[in-house]
């Protein structure tokens, strides 16, 4: 060896107050490396994300809204109807872009690319690890969010000033699909299983109030969707961009935060028992 | 970056006598299969210690136990003077870990792929980038520094995983088959990187089912099989303990080894009969081929060799260790 280094810091673990022997305070390095290997490899995919709700909302809420003019909305309220589907396409970018981070990406990270594996012989624990990749797939989310609310914008689509909140919202929503994504990846073995989310995704994406009011349903299917966690999202971002805020948002985000607890305790469970067995 | 608080990996690290490692009835079970069958033994710092045996014996478990990323079913383990199921963070800060099968991050580049990995350990920047070049010039990787790692070959992926794993200056190496399915040259650089490691007072602790990496790398190594230790020691003095100073090879060809065996029986003072070769265990190997001759039993090939941990391996398990 060459010259050496003078005064080598030595490697420290912060031990935290929380799940000392799984977590070592350092999700940061994580997504620092989510961020390096984006930006070298799938940026285009990326930026696709981005335009897939902007041509819904071109395609639907100006297309099919010309047709439909405005909705009414519970509480009597009439919304025009591209400013009516805009929140919704909003909370479901924020749940693509959540889900694809946590299930495709993580995906191949345990099957194939044995990054976990390299990562968890390091001080880190399975916490860092599930942190740091949702992290990463927050990050992406908002930045999905916020262009997507200046396009709202500039399309007049945002009828009062609380529509700024639907941005932590989003944060929130996308926090708890990719929390709750990871953990279920972390079953998947094959491709074919891989399938299953998108069997869940799209008929989720479809019938969460995204298009039309609950209203049409009938009241069983009315409960079955309120169940799902999208609805919750479509509701929350909704009540800000309409500036229709009603006390009972609060339940919507309650929903969040509990799934976000449930997701982090599986997949830290899971990780742990994959990687650290 | 947070300032270091004094945390139980500084204040217990000398344990007691010193040891580096120290396991005593260490077990692993996977629901009724013991993995790991109640194992003990010592690692002293800067020492060089070798888990030798055959594929399955239990080296890997073992190594993942010491390396804290698999819970030990019972006994006791301390590494560094901390228990890994409690310390697990701690313990693996000092730690470079080579594993068996390379997990080297292919959606990076090569030079990346080091500043990442000390990213894991915490460790900022303005170390790293000088700490990435003078480890990438360690492995001979200076020129491959932008490179793709799926266009690196082999031996040169070893290299920059053993170089990832020096990131932090690790107070113990832990190799698992450093050198499977390299090339002799490839193994031979590898084996001298791992040398001066040594010299510099770095712990080693490896698996190897390869005699000649043994006996190259270990200054004290454990044969295990099945989960056991069979026998511990030096290189050399296993091989004094557990057979003779050589060896005679013989080949009769497939049909007859097993029928000249018998009449080779109080040739020497241990007879080894392989379904390819006879092994003749003897202090003097060319006095028994005499006597071979004048038994006039015309082997196909003959050959004396010193004897080797392979030797020793056959004698303790009655198997040879590459099936």
């Amino acid at each position: 060896m060459t010259a050496m280094i003078d005064a080598p810091p030595t490697p420290h673990v912060n031990r935290p107050f929380l799940l000392p022997s799984l977590y070592a305070g350092n999700a940061r390095s994580v997504m620092e490396r989510g961020i390096l290997s984006t930006a070298k490899t799938n940026w285009l995919i990326v930026v696709s994300g981005f335009f897939e709700p902007v041509f819904y909302l071109l395609a639907m809420g100006i297309g099919l809204g010309s047709y439909i003019g405005a909705i009414q909305v519970p509480g009597g309220h009439t919304v025009p109807y591209a400013a009516y589907i805009a929140p919704a396409l909003l909370a479901v970018a924020a749940m693509n872009g959540a889900v694809f981070d946590s299930t495709w990406n993580v995906f191949f990270k345990m099957n194939f690319g044995k990054i976990y594996d390299g990562m968890l012989a390091t001080p880190l624990g399975p916490f860092d690890v599930a942190l740091g990749e949702i992290m990463l797939a927050l990050a992406r989310g908002f930045v999905y969010a916020c262009g997507f609310m200046i396009v709202m914008q500039i399309l007049g689509l945002n009828l009062s000033w609380t529509a700024i909140l639907a941005l932590p919202s989003v944060l929130l929503i996308a926090f708890a699909f990719a929390s709750f994504g990871m953990g279920i990846t972390s079953y998947m073995k094959t491709f074919q299983q891989m399938d299953w989310i998108n069997f869940i995704m799209l008929p989720m994406f479809l019938l969460s109030a995204t298009f039309y009011p609950l209203s049409v349903y009938p009241e069983w299917m009315q409960y079955a969707i309120q169940a799902m966690p999208l609805w919750h999202g479509v509701e929350l971002v909704r009540g800000f961009t309409t500036g229709l805020v009603t006390s009972a948002m609060l339940w919507h985000v309650l929903y969040f935060v509990v799934m976000i607890l449930v997701g982090m305790t599986l997949t830290t469970r899971r990780l742990k028992s994959l990687f650290l067995d | 970056m947070p300032e270091p608080s004094p945390t139980p990996a500084t204040t217990a690290f000398s344990s007691a006598r010193g040891a580096v490692i120290s396991a005593s009835n260490l077990t692993k079970k996977y629901k009724d299969f013991a993995a790991v069958d109640g194992i003990s033994f010592e690692i002293a710092p800067g020492e060089s210690f070798g888990f030798l045996g055959p594929n399955g014996a239990g080296k890997s478990t073992t190594m993942r136990m010491i390396g804290a990323v698999s819970t030990r079913t019972s006994g006791d383990l301390s590494v560094i003077g901390l228990d890994p199921n409690q310390y697990g963070p701690e313990i693996r800060s000092q730690l470079g870990v080579v594993p068996q099968e390379d997990n080297l991050d292919s959606e990076l580049k090569v030079r990346d792929n080091l500043i990442v990995y000390g990213r894991y350990f915490g460790l900022p920047h303005s170390y790293l980038g000088p700490k990435a070049d003078e480890l990438l010039d360690f492995a001979q990787l200076t020129e491959k520094a932008k490179s793709r790692i799926d266009d690196l070959s082999g031996g040169m992926k070893r290299r920059l995983t053993i170089a990832r794993a020096l990131i932090n200056n690790p107070r113990i190496m832990m190799l698992d088959e450093p050198t499977t399915g390299l090339d002799p040259q490839a193994r031979h650089i590898l084996w001298d990187r791992l040398f001066r490691l040594k010299e510099q007072g770095t712990t080693l602790v490896l698996t190897t089912h390869y005699m000649d990496e043994a006996e190259q790398l270990c200054d004290r190594l454990v044969v295990i099989d099945k989960g056991a230790i069979m026998a511990q020691g030096s290189p050399s003095a296993l091989i004094r303990q557990y057979s003779t100073r050589e060896v005679l090879e013989l080949r009769f060809g497939s049909n007859r080894n097993a029928e000249v065996a018998t009449q080779l029986e109080g040739l020497a003072e241990r007879i080894e009969v392989l379904p390819d070769r006879i092994l003749v265990y003897s202090d003097n190997g060319d006095a028994a081929m005499q006597r071979v001759i004048e038994l006039d039993l015309n082997p196909l090939t003959s050959l004396v060799r010193r004897s080797s941990l392979e030797d020793v391996f056959l004698r303790l398990t009655g198997r040879s260790l590459i099936e």
